[in-house]
């Protein structure tokens, strides 16, 4: 079984800033990874380098197959004259010349992606009007749509309620059981407990990858954060507290209702 | 080329210099560019109203520009309008348009009104210019530190007592008025040359406000009188000369300044 | 009918449609300023067009695309408020080369018309082969329009979205440029430089707060643009009467149709 997604030893710099340095972790088809860290350890980077917006200034990314990628979201008017099935119908075929006809194939396509992120009840709306959950959902619609082998997404929980954000979740857990490998960053692991089976932690530009199990421990965490680490498990939440007793990001979990 | 007429010419151009430098100031300090391209546009139909009615521009030419500048300060308070204003702006023009057809459209007065011209004879041309040569400064000065407050931070600004839209309608009708003794000089469209290039190229050179406030006054100085010197020797127009010398200095300016820091980086 | 009338019926309606399909995506990009630069950039064109005896349009076309060049070379995608400062002080060269040319319109070349009919448009001292001229441009700008359609719509909405899909997002955005330039010669031809982003920007401001997709704005605005110009000519035609021996300039009534459909449309 080919990897989707192998990472090997990558280094980037920015602005003259060592931002990553040997960073290496793989995704197998079907893999849902979460890739964690502050803000500024380097997550947008890592995906931008993936989708080959950055050079690498050292190692080697390759990926198999098509990729699909979700930005945090867009910067729309919401006032702008497109339809939630328009914008799906561009992931088909927006990137080619010319005025897109109308086509059986093309709508049959788009209704089976409105039906597998659930966007029925507004599929006729306008792409701004919609909530911050809707725009998730429509947004990895649009991504899934060419059937990608692979799935980056950038922070997509970062500005949902819980339960918008479990829903998305749930979602992307379907889309990695039906074989797409997933990445999706993010600056707090709790409400991807139970839907990724791996973890990158990125910290001080360095990570630490594998399944969930094994990273998400005291010595792994300490060694990486260059500081004592104690990794303590309370009612089902993961809660990371730095040696000093002082709490870390990681703290702050999304309050589970 | 020192005849009487001509020393009018030059007074009353330095009086409209001062008052487009000291402007200028306000301009680049509170990120206003777009006033100073808005004020002269709207005020430009009261100076081809002044003219069809065969009456005195000033009064008509400044009721236009302050009026604009009130509307413009509740445009900003009330937050994007960005069509509207644009639009706005289009209709004043097409105005201003239809007041110089109506009045024959001759191409000596539709070109005095969008690149200006070197000031006429006699008092009448010299004396508004003086009065608002030496208002602009003065009310600058005197509002000079709200006005660096309140464009720095209008949290700090409001915390002090400093209302952010009056400080905004008065520097918008300090605006006005230079914009009224600016647009016979250079007309509708050039006169946001004279009012940011000499102030952009001061606050690139110096940092302190009241240096780069009287650096900025001392280039729009001189930039009018090279202008003039060589419209008088080419007969060129001088509105050439403003728009091309005003980009000139900024340029050399933002030279200077690359110069100075080597590892800086050039982005605006 | 007259010639002069079927030549401005002609021109304008041409200028109308390509505003409306140009337009759109301008609005929809952000990037008004871009055609204000280019519609200035465009005046000095048509001045020096008259001066070497060419016809307008020529200038307006050749200035624009040499403007398109300028701004890629100036180019930020986001404006600030610095980089708006810098592109409005450099553009003011650029006036300051149309007043000169315009001065030399008059003292060398006698087209004593120049001032008005660059910067606020003479459609009706068109001569009837200029429709020919505005005709061509306007039929390649659509053509280029539609090819563009798909690609300059998703990277309009996000450019690494659109990057991902395998667009070339440069090469979009400077075709995009190109079309601009266009739409705004054929603008200048019709309303002047100086209310060529009016004729660009209302109609399709109008038509996209009324429409739920882009093709339908595109309709729309230029449903309002040719009611816009061709009312401004029939107004203008009318007016010969209204008072002595002057004819109401076209642009000042377009102008105001604009405006009345683009408040309609906020209704």
């Amino acid at each position: 079984m080919s990897l989707a997604l192998n990472v090997e030893h990558l280094a980037v710099s920015l602005g003259g800033r060592e931002v990553l340095r040997d960073v290496s972790f793989t995704l197998a088809p079907g893999g849902f990874c979460g890739l964690i860290g502050a803000n500024g350890a380097g997550k947008t980077t890592l995906l931008r380098t993936i989708l080959g917006f950055e050079r690498p200034t050292a190692g080697h990314i390759h990926r198999a197959g098509t990729l699909g990628y979700v930005p945090q979201k867009l910067q729309l008017d919401p006032d702008a004259p497109l339809r939630v099935r328009d914008f799906l119908r561009l992931g088909l075929d927006g990137h080619r010349w010319g005025i897109p006809l109308p086509s059986r194939a093309a709508r049959a396509q788009v209704d089976e992606i409105v039906a597998a992120i659930g966007a029925d009840a507004f599929a006729d709306q306008r792409v701004g009007r919609l909530s911050g959950g809707q725009l998730q959902r429509v947004l990895i619609g649009h991504a899934l749509i060419r059937r990608p082998q692979l799935l980056l997404l950038d922070e997509p929980l970062a500005n949902l309620d819980p339960s918008a954000a479990a829903a998305v979740a749930a979602l992307l857990g379907q889309v990695a059981a039906g074989g797409v490998a997933v990445l999706l960053s993010a600056h707090d692991l709790n409400p991807l407990l139970g839907h990724v089976d791996r973890v990158v932690y990125l910290a001080n530009g360095r990570a630490a990858a594998g399944p969930v199990a094994e990273v998400v421990r005291g010595e792994v965490l300490s060694a990486l954060y260059g500081t004592h680490i104690d990794v303590l498990r309370v009612h089902g939440r993961i809660v990371v507290v730095a040696g000093n007793g002082a709490a870390h990001d990681h703290d702050h979990a999304v309050p589970i209702p | 080329m020192f005849a009487p007429y001509l020393l009018h010419a030059w007074l009353a151009a330095s009086f409209v210099a001062l008052a487009a430098g000291a402007a200028g100031y306000i301009v680049v300090l509170r990120r206003a560019s777009f006033a100073a391209h808005a004020l002269p546009m709207a005020a430009f139909p009261g100076a081809a109203l002044a003219r069809l009615l065969s009456v005195a521009a000033p009064p008509l030419v400044l009721g236009f520009a302050l009026v604009s500048a009130l509307m413009l300060a509740l445009a900003r308070r009330r937050g994007r309008s960005g069509p509207a204003t644009a639009l706005l702006l289009a209709g004043l023009m097409a105005l201003g348009a239809l007041f110089l057809s109506l009045s024959g459209g001759y191409a000596g007065a539709v070109y005095a009104l969008l690149f200006g011209q070197v000031l006429g004879a006699g008092p009448s041309a010299v004396l508004p210019a003086i009065v608002l040569g030496l208002a602009v400064p003065v009310l600058l000065l005197i509002g000079l530190r709200p006005l660096t407050l309140t464009a720095l931070s209008e949290d700090l600004a409001a915390a002090r007592g400093l209302s952010a839209f009056w400080m905004d309608v008065f520097a918008l009708a300090v605006l006005a008025l230079a914009a009224t003794a600016a647009l016979p000089l250079t007309g509708a469209l050039l006169s946001f040359s004279l009012m940011t290039g000499p102030a952009a190229a001061a606050r690139l050179l110096v940092t302190r406000p009241l240096a780069a406030f009287a650096l900025s006054m001392a280039l729009a100085l001189g930039v009018t009188w090279a202008a003039l010197a060589l419209a008088f020797v080419t007969n060129a127009p001088v509105g050439f000369f403003v728009g091309v010398l005003c980009a000139g200095v900024y340029v050399a300016a933002r030279a200077a300044q690359a110069a100075q820091t080597p590892s800086s980086s050039t982005m605006a | 009918m007259t010639d002069v009338l079927v030549t401005a019926l002609i021109v304008g309606a041409a200028a109308a449609v390509l505003c409306a399909v140009a337009g759109v995506f301008t609005v929809l990009r952000g990037q008004a300023f871009a055609g204000h630069a280019l519609a200035d950039v465009a005046s000095s064109g048509g001045a020096a067009a008259l001066l070497l005896g060419l016809p307008p349009l020529a200038g307006y076309v050749l200035l624009g695309l040499a403007g398109v060049g300028g701004l890629q070379a100036l180019s930020a995608r986001r404006t600030t408020a610095d980089h708006d400062l810098m592109a409005g002080i450099l553009l003011g060269a650029g006036l300051g080369i149309t007043a000169l040319l315009l001065y030399l319109d008059v003292t060398l070349g006698s087209a004593s018309g120049a001032a008005m009919s660059v910067m606020f448009g003479a459609l009706f001292a068109l001569p009837a082969s200029a429709v020919w001229g505005a005709g061509a441009a306007a039929l390649v700008a659509m053509a280029l329009a539609a090819v563009l359609y798909r690609p300059l719509l998703l990277a309009s909405l996000d450019a690494d979205l659109a990057a991902v899909q395998g667009v070339n997002v440069r090469l979009v955005n400077t075709l995009f440029l190109v079309l601009l330039a266009l739409a705004v010669a054929l603008a200048s031809l019709t309303v002047g430089a100086i209310l060529a982003t009016a004729l660009l920007t209302g109609p399709a401001a109008a038509a996209l707060r009324l429409t739920r997709t882009p093709g339908h704005a595109m309709a729309l605005a230029s449903v309002f643009g040719l009611a816009s110009v061709w009312g401004g000519v029939g107004l203008a035609y009318a007016s010969y009467g209204w008072t002595p021996g002057h004819v109401w300039p076209v642009s000042f009534f377009t102008t105001l149709l604009v405006i009345a459909f683009y408040a309609l449309g906020r209704r």
